[in-house]
């Protein structure tokens, strides 16, 4: 679409309301779905984009592996192994993917409850950016089950109350509902339907409340599944007390980076979907999200040490194991801390966007480790995954890519959809208002246009009045 | 002088008290087996590695032909886990005292099974009569129980791309425990390796034979107290970590480690709406009573 739009110049014409700028006609759904580009036009656009051809040839190899998945089984796909049973799908699609997810929870506690208004304008990145993580972590559960079908059997057939991983699959699926609920606020101005949007509105701290609660406690249950494993987690990976306090604080830098990430590749690749709101916040936003990631990471790394003092493990730091941790410690925690406190006191927003990326591998390389490379550390053999594990993984990983670009080119995340519903739902009392405010201020009105944003303003003021 | 004794004596006193309720408030928690249970006792000092008990269990479990026959002794070459395919293996450590010590594998049975405990959907049951069994019917195929147990023994049916279960030894439950006969690798074990009773018998029983002849065995159960206490225990003329056993495993059962967090759940759940809806109050609430939010996304204010 950049390349595309490089070449048009400025003559396309973005969907950023419910009518189009040039002569007032209500955008059609596919219009709407098109980016206001003809179909032909669309086409053209795409072709162009060479990230789109990479994309081709990842889903040409992947989807068919993808469905033989299912039908030939997991052995087919995996090394069938027993002593090493979550592969990649698991260590790095679940435990790698909901910390960097937790965002949609922490920018909409800052908003919504602590009221920082000044971070709205990215608030709707953090809650798809959950959404999205959340939902495709449950993608890469359903490719690893044995017997994906039967993935509501927790809710419905039978329970296992004792076990974390009950309470792991209860809070993924409401806290997946709440984030739908959260984002679809954006998707009902871009439909167009008030009513839906002012619904989910009422109950938005409700929702937000229990965003925090479900995400507290799944996080750390994420990490308490590990304190089943006590002998095969490697010791300096493994805290019988601290272990969901250590993945919990972790997914707090984890998702606000994951946030910073997004926004910069954004910046990079789809700035035409940015308003001026956006554009001009957006270092300001990003020096406040480091803020947050600097303090999570800062208690991250304490905890991690006490982690290690309370069971007196130092001795571990020695091995080869031990210099492997510290290498995780220096490159996903110290290093980003160092880097984060330089350039939020220098304003250097190019070096926290880089802080930001090593944050987010450090915690990608975090669960990676404690589920994968260290797990099973007593054993004589690593398991290398499969290639056709890996080529699902990546082939997953695109689709969440390409999802996550659907939406950020359509909803409106980036920019401020321009309704005007207002006037439509706006009560008689309110309407003869407008009229006489109208018929008063603007006895001639230059533009059909002009008048329905400006009695927008004027009502919103009304608004605001009574 | 005296005094400052006595006032120490009585510090020492409650100091000990304190820590003695509290080991007592821990073990109360913790679930000890059923009474009546079975197990078998494993005597590593009597096996000959002649895999009896494998062949048994295969005939017995209707488990599919192996790829190398159970009389040929080149199995031994590596150490062998229970699989889909086998629910029980015997393996050989050299310990360099003389004679090869064999190793039989199996599930040991927990009286707390960490499978039981982890599973999300309760397919694994603990019957009275001491075997831990799996409902293949509800399984997801999460296998965090696999992750779970700390003696790597379930296996799962990975090949089945419809129906893939966890394979594991479920003590003969169905065939011959639940009508008090002795699971087939017992009756079929030529030396009277596996000795099949009630576990609180068999401790006894093996605690007797340590007793009897030092010399002949390492002083100590295995599977007595670790992870809670198993079901099938065993004795051994060597250290148990030199055969291949896990000797850095808790006493504690497995679900104790995750008690901390499952106990701080209905904690948050209680604490965290008032809280946070508390904090929200206190902080958007301006002096004049509105909220100053600027409805920022219903897009009337603005450009």
């Amino acid at each position: 679409m950049k390349q595309y739009l490089k070449a048009k110049g400025n003559s396309v014409e973005h969907v950023d309301a419910l009518h189009r700028n040039s002569d007032g006609r209500k955008w059609t759904f596919m219009e709407k779905l098109l980016l206001g580009l003809t179909p032909k036009e669309y086409l053209q656009q795409a072709l162009k984009n060479p990230f789109n051809w990479i994309l081709a040839v990842i889903f040409a190899i992947g989807i068919p592996i993808m469905i033989g998945r299912f039908i030939f089984g997991l052995s087919w796909v995996t090394h069938s192994s027993c002593d090493y049973p979550w592969g990649l799908f698991l260590g790095f699609g679940l435990f790698a993917m909901v910390p960097l997810s937790s965002s949609g929870f922490q920018l909409g506690t800052a908003c919504e409850v602590f009221g920082r208004h000044d971070l709205e304008p990215i608030e709707r990145l953090a809650l798809l950016n959950g959404l999205l993580g959340y939902f495709f972590a449950v993608m890469f559960l359903l490719f690893d089950l044995g017997q994906p079908w039967r993935l509501p059997y927790p809710m419905i057939v039978a329970f296992g109350p004792a076990a974390v991983l009950f309470l792991v699959a209860w809070h993924v699926a409401t806290y997946l509902s709440v984030q739908i609920a959260e984002v679809s606020q954006g998707f009902f101005e871009w439909m167009g339907w008030p009513a839906g949007k002012k619904a989910v509105r009422k109950i938005t701290l409700g929702l937000t409340v229990s965003g925090i609660i479900l995400s507290t406690l799944h996080q750390g249950a994420l990490g308490a599944l590990f304190t089943y494993a006590p002998g095969k987690v490697h010791p300096l990976w493994y805290s019988a007390s601290f272990q969901w306090l250590h993945f919990f604080v972790s997914s707090i830098p984890g998702g606000l980076c994951m946030v910073i990430v997004v926004s910069t590749i954004a910046a990079k690749t789809m700035s035409w979907r940015f308003d001026d709101r956006f554009k001009t916040n957006l270092d300001k936003l990003t020096i406040s999200l480091a803020k947050g990631a600097t303090m999570g990471l800062a208690t991250y790394l304490t905890i991690k040490l006490i982690g290690v003092a309370h069971d007196n493990k130092w001795e571990y730091i020695a091995t080869g194991w031990g210099a492997w941790y510290v290498a995780e410690i220096m490159f996903g925690v110290i290093a980003p801390l160092a880097i984060f406190t330089y350039s939020i006191k220098n304003g250097k927003v190019g070096l926290i966007r880089f802080g930001a990326w090593l944050t987010v591998l450090g915690v990608v390389l975090n669960r990676l480790n404690t589920a994968m490379i260290t797990f099973n550390w007593r054993l004589p053999e690593r398991e290398i995954p499969h290639w056709r594990e890996a080529i699902i993984a990546i082939t997953l990983y695109s689709v969440y890519i390409v999802t996550y670009r659907f939406i950020l080119y359509r909803l409106p995340i980036f920019y401020k959809f321009k309704t005007v519903e207002v006037p439509v739902e706006a009560t008689a009392g309110v309407r003869e208002t407008v009229s006489l405010i109208e018929e008063n201020d603007l006895p001639d009105a230059a533009c059909a246009k002009e008048s329905i944003s400006l009695s927008g303003r004027r009502l919103s003021g009304i608004e605001t009045a009574n | 002088m005296k005094r400052r004794d006595f006032l120490k004596g009585c510090l020492m006193c409650s100091a000990a008290a304190a820590v003695g309720t509290g080991s007592k408030a821990q073990a109360a928690g913790s679930f000890e087996g059923y009474p009546d249970a079975m197990g078998v006792l494993v005597d590593l000092t009597r096996c000959v590695g002649c895999r009896s008990c494998e062949a048994a269990c295969n005939k017995e479990q209707r488990l599919p032909e192996p790829d190398v026959p159970f009389d040929d002794t080149s199995v031994f070459e590596e150490k062998r886990r229970p699989t889909e395919r086998a629910y029980t293996v015997v393996n050989k450590y050299e310990t360099g005292q003389g004679e090869p010590v064999y190793r039989k594998i199996q599930c040991n049975h927990c009286n707390e099974p960490a499978c039981l405990t982890s599973c999300f959907v309760n397919a694994y049951t603990k019957t009275k009569e001491g075997a831990v069994i799996y409902n293949p019917k509800i399984c997801v195929g999460c296998r965090n129980c696999m992750i779970a147990c700390p003696f790597n023994v379930p296996g799962y049916s990975y090949s089945s791309a419809f129906n893939p279960v966890v394979k594991k030894c479920i003590f003969c439950h169905d065939t011959r425990l639940k009508n008090g006969r002795p699971p087939a690798c017992v009756e079929a074990c030529p030396q009277e390796v596996l000795t099949f009773g009630k576990r609180a018998d068999l401790i006894k029983l093996g605690h007797e034979r340590i007793r009897e002849t030092p010399t002949r065995y390492y002083d100590k159960i295995y599977g007595e107290k670790e992870v809670g206490g198993t079901g099938w225990l065993y004795l051994s003329s060597v250290p148990f970590d030199k055969v291949g056993f896990d000797t850095t495993l808790q006493n504690e059962p497995i679900i104790s480690n995750v008690k901390d967090f499952l106990g701080m759940v209905p904690m948050v759940l209680a604490i965290w709406p008032a809280l946070f809806t508390g904090v929200h109050l206190l902080s958007t609430k301006n002096k004049d009573g509105h909220d100053d939010h600027d409805d920022s996304h219903n897009g009337t204010g603005g450009h």
